[in-house]
């Protein structure tokens, strides 16, 4: 234990960590759950049990967790692509694997809804089979894919690059097959890339906001998520509520992290 | 002897993955992209630079720009700060520490505007105090300042941790052994080691910065030529039927997103050639 | 405790230091925030009121805009968004600063001539060209396959118009029965395909993407509409509308502390001049004074319009009835089972 305090700075750069995160996170966060925690919890449930609020929430859970179950098998398909595979345009492919962290939700949401509306580029083709591109939860989920996937590519990238072809030639010797090789060799070294990076997709889904109002039509009890339901609460005046809302939200992002951690730290002790 | 090798997939296939890649790729990453650049082109050059010289798109960049040159450093402070006292240590808490230096992440932006308004709004906990006082903080610059520290506040720090966490801490052990000061360490040793990721999390800080939407949104009031950032500013075009102009300022956007793409996978270049030459 | 806050905001400060530097506005600073389809029409008035101040008092005068839904413009004022004046959609938004804040007096109405509304306006329908689904009249909204687009009345000021209206029209149709009424205005949101937060997402919606048959819709915003996209809408106007009143008023304990009460009565009182009401009429809004109109300005018909004072006894009454939590928006807006 006495090493570890052997590299100086410990005191200097864990005050200023601390004293900065609660500036500018845990107080301002704790000013939420005063203004929540002021309700009891019968006050809570009625809150968060309206029907309104129900199905925000199905929404908002709903279409993350299928965009990022979906930004899974996309996700696994480029990655592999973008590791196993050499061909001209890769590197560019792989910087453009970013492109939705680096760009605005707003630009995101303007054109995505552009594309998808049912004059748009894309919405014209999908309404000739039925389906209505935006103002659906379908947009929605198009919105939500778009924002998660790269954590996908960026989680099982690392981790498929450091794959050795050992226990693959050694399958291979064995007489397995290539798709047996995937499902039963590498397949199972990904998966906890993979549930990390459903995981990161799926709680950055839940928050997002600026791309999916444009899209999503925001009709009440049909396409309206969570956060836009906060910000709706809050135009009536109803800052309790908004508040209990948010923190209802907060927590299931804050359990979701920690789990994510968790995961994570299980991994590298797995590693070693 | 089969020609091909056993830990591959035959060229068909190979291709045939390649090619869907490509297509999936393009179809979702590429046409947003095009699309901003077409609309904004739509109605001609002239009404796409007349769109960027207005009083209003102009004081949107600037501010825009300020909040980014605030927020920016502090965070970059601030994640060097954590990742210092996170790796380099061990103490009891760290994991939670870690996963609250996470929590901003996860935490939706208008959640993080929320918490200012709570806080600063006129009938939040200090806002009493600050009209006594005749000080503004929300619906003003400092507020959406707040708002894009809050949202950015973990991209340093994300990135340094798990690369800090990965090269130990033996070079430094041994820096100490040799005598040197703390400040020496950290310039001579740590900081070489890290530079590309520290640069790579500045990058997505800032990249974040210059397009938060949700969290500014909720504390900036809209005042046209005020406090209107730029995201915010397509927002107000586009409300006002001017699609091609808010496109074009779209396209400012979207070009700094393809700049820090172009930089960022010009630092993992710079980077990967360096570690492969240490090696 | 009582140190947190100014403990708390001065730590705050001394992270933005150098964010705030003192804004050096030579001559007086109004802040107007309006709502949505004002946007033009405050363009213009600006203009022209500067123009006016500069002319008597010698000194320039330099008006900020905000524009945005009309309860989110409202709440915005209550959390502390400096306005001198608000120019909102209805005086029930106004209301609730005057209860919630207490930024002006709660008879803030009385202070200026025609209930402090210096232009009105009614909701109309707007229908794609040639009317291929032939809506006539409120009647023909609740038809299947009908797309109705409107604002949510929770958040615009303009939707709760629409949906006044369309109670008034559907009360004098079933002689006040309030179990039919409720039937159509069910029937009616059963054919709202999108429910934007403001009139301006709603028009997007309509004309921009294309969705929907008929946009309940401010008559400034119909002929608009009929500007920005030529030859693509038409507008109907049907048996019975709402005369809509946006009211103005100087959020006065704000404008007291920023020296500006004077600049921002004058500003309000200049909505009343001739030059003022003729840009009203230009903009496609019914100014109180017509014949100060311009002779090649748009004509708008006259039509028979309810009141919220008489047919639904004031706004404060009509909002607890229809728009509060448990209104009768919230039964007819019900989830499909």
């Amino acid at each position: 234990m006495h090493n570890h305090r052997v590299i100086p700075g410990f005191g200097l750069s864990l005050g200023f960590t601390i004293t900065y995160l609660s500036l500018i996170i845990l107080i301002p966060l704790a000013a939420l759950f005063l203004n929540a925690g002021g309700l009891g919890p019968a006050e809570w449930w009625r809150i968060l049990s309206t029907p309104r609020v129900l199905a925000a929430a199905k929404l908002t859970f709903g279409a993350s967790a299928a965009a990022a179950a979906v930004s899974v098998g996309v996700g696994l398909l480029v990655t592999w692509v973008l590791v196993r595979y050499r061909f001209p345009g890769r590197r560019l492919l792989d910087a453009m694997v970013d492109l939705p962290f680096a760009l605005p939700t707003a630009v995101a949401g303007i054109t995505l809804t552009s594309l998808y509306a049912p004059n748009g580029w894309l919405g014209g083709y999908l309404a000739k089979w039925g389906i209505q591109g935006a103002y659906s939860p379908f947009g929605v989920f198009i919105a939500l894919t778009f924002i998660g996937f790269p954590f996908v590519v960026r989680t099982v990238q690392p981790v498929m690059e450091d794959l050795g072809s050992e226990l693959e030639e050694a399958a291979a010797t064995l007489g397995a097959g290539r798709w047996t090789v995937f499902r039963r060799v590498i397949l199972p070294a990904l998966v906890p890339a993979l549930v990390t990076g459903f995981t990161l997709a799926f709680a950055r889904a839940i928050g997002e906001y600026g791309s999916v109002i444009f899209i999503s039509g925001n009709l009440p009890m049909k396409t309206e998520i969570l956060p836009l339901l906060i910000v709706s609460q809050l135009e009536q005046y109803k800052y309790r509520d908004a508040a209990v809302i948010a923190a209802g939200m907060l927590l299931v992002s804050f359990t979701l992290l920690f789990l994510i951690n968790l995961l994570q730290r299980q991994l590298d002790w797995h590693k070693r | 002897m089969p020609h091909r090798c056993p830990t591959t997939e035959s060229a068909p296939a190979r291709w045939l993955l390649i090619g869907l890649a490509l297509l999936l790729l393009s179809l979702f990453l590429l046409l947003p992209l095009l699309a901003v650049f077409v609309e904004a082109f739509r109605r001609g050059a002239e009404v796409f630079f007349a769109a960027l010289h207005t009083d209003a798109a102009l004081s949107a960049v600037r501010l825009t720009l300020l909040a980014a040159a605030i927020s920016v450093p502090l965070n970059t402070v601030f994640g060097l700060a954590a990742a210092w006292a996170v790796t380099k240590h061990r103490f009891r808490g760290r994991a939670l520490l870690i996963s609250l230096i996470d929590l901003p992440f996860a935490v939706s932006p208008v959640i993080a505007g929320l918490v200012w308004v709570l806080l600063f709004g006129a009938k939040g906990w200090c806002g009493p105090w600050l009209a006594a006082h005749d000080l503004k903080i929300i619906f003003d610059v400092p507020g959406i300042i707040l708002a894009t520290v809050f949202v950015t506040f973990p991209f340093v720090a994300r990135e340094l941790i798990p690369l800090m966490e990965a090269q130990g801490n033996d070079q430094e052990l041994a820096a100490v052994t040799l005598g040197a000061s703390g400040w020496q360490m950290f310039r001579r040793v740590t900081l070489p080691n890290i530079k590309w990721g520290l640069l790579y999390g500045v990058l997505l800080c800032n990249a974040r910065a210059m397009g938060e939407f949700g969290a500014v949104s909720v504390v900036s009031g809209h005042i046209r030529g005020k406090t209107n950032t730029l995201p915010l500013h397509v927002e107000v075009l586009y409300n006002e039927y001017q699609f091609s102009a808010a496109f074009a300022c779209a396209t400012l956007l979207a070009l700094l997103a393809l700049v820090t793409l172009g930089l960022k996978s010009a630092v993992e270049q710079i980077s990967h050639q360096g570690a492969t030459r240490r090696t | 405790m009582k140190s947190i806050p100014p403990l708390l905001t001065a730590a705050a400060l001394l992270l933005l230091l150098t964010a705030c530097g003192k804004r050096t506005a030579s001559g007086t600073t109004l802040l107007n925030v309006s709502y949505d389809p004002t946007r033009e029409f405050y363009a213009d008035i600006n203009q022209a009121f500067a123009k006016h101040w500069l002319t008597t008092h010698d000194s320039a005068i330099t008006i900020e805009q905000s524009h945005g839904g009309s309860g989110k413009q409202a709440r915005a004022v209550i959390d502390g968004l400096q306005a001198d004046v608000v120019t909102l959609a209805l005086a029930g938004d106004i209301d609730e600063i005057a209860r919630r804040a207490q930024l002006l007096p709660r008879d803030w109405q009385a202070k200026l001539p025609d209930n402090s509304a210096p232009y009105t306006s009614t909701i109309v329908l707007v229908v794609r060209k040639g009317n291929p689904k032939g809506i006539k009249d409120w009647g023909d909204l609740v038809k299947d396959g009908v797309q109705v687009i409107t604002p949510n009345p929770k958040t615009s000021g303009g939707a709760r118009w629409n949906y006044l209206a369309a109670w008034a029209w559907a009360a004098k149709q079933f002689d006040g029965d309030h179990a039919r009424i409720l039937a159509y205005m069910t029937r009616l949101f059963k054919n709202v395909p999108v429910l934007d937060t403001g009139a301006r997402g709603s028009t997007s919606t309509f004309a921009q993407r294309g969705i929907g048959d008929v946009f309940l819709s401010w008559e400034n915003e119909a002929y608009l509409i009929e500007h920005e996209f030529p030859g693509k809408t038409d507008i109907i106007y049907p048996s019975l509308s709402i005369l809509a009143e946006p009211p103005v008023a100087v959020v006065e304990a704000n404008a007291a502390k920023h020296g500006t009460t004077a600049a921002a009565r004058a500003y309000l009182e200049f909505l009343y001049t001739d030059a003022a009401q003729a840009l009203a009429a230009k903009h496609f809004y019914r100014p109180r004074k017509p014949q100060s109109a311009a002779p090649d300005a748009v004509k708008l018909p006259p039509l028979p319009l309810i009141t919220v004072d008489a047919e639904f006894g004031g706004w404060a009454k009509a909002q607890a009835t229809h728009f509060d939590d448990g209104g009768t928006f919230d039964q007819v807006y019900q989830p499909e089972k």
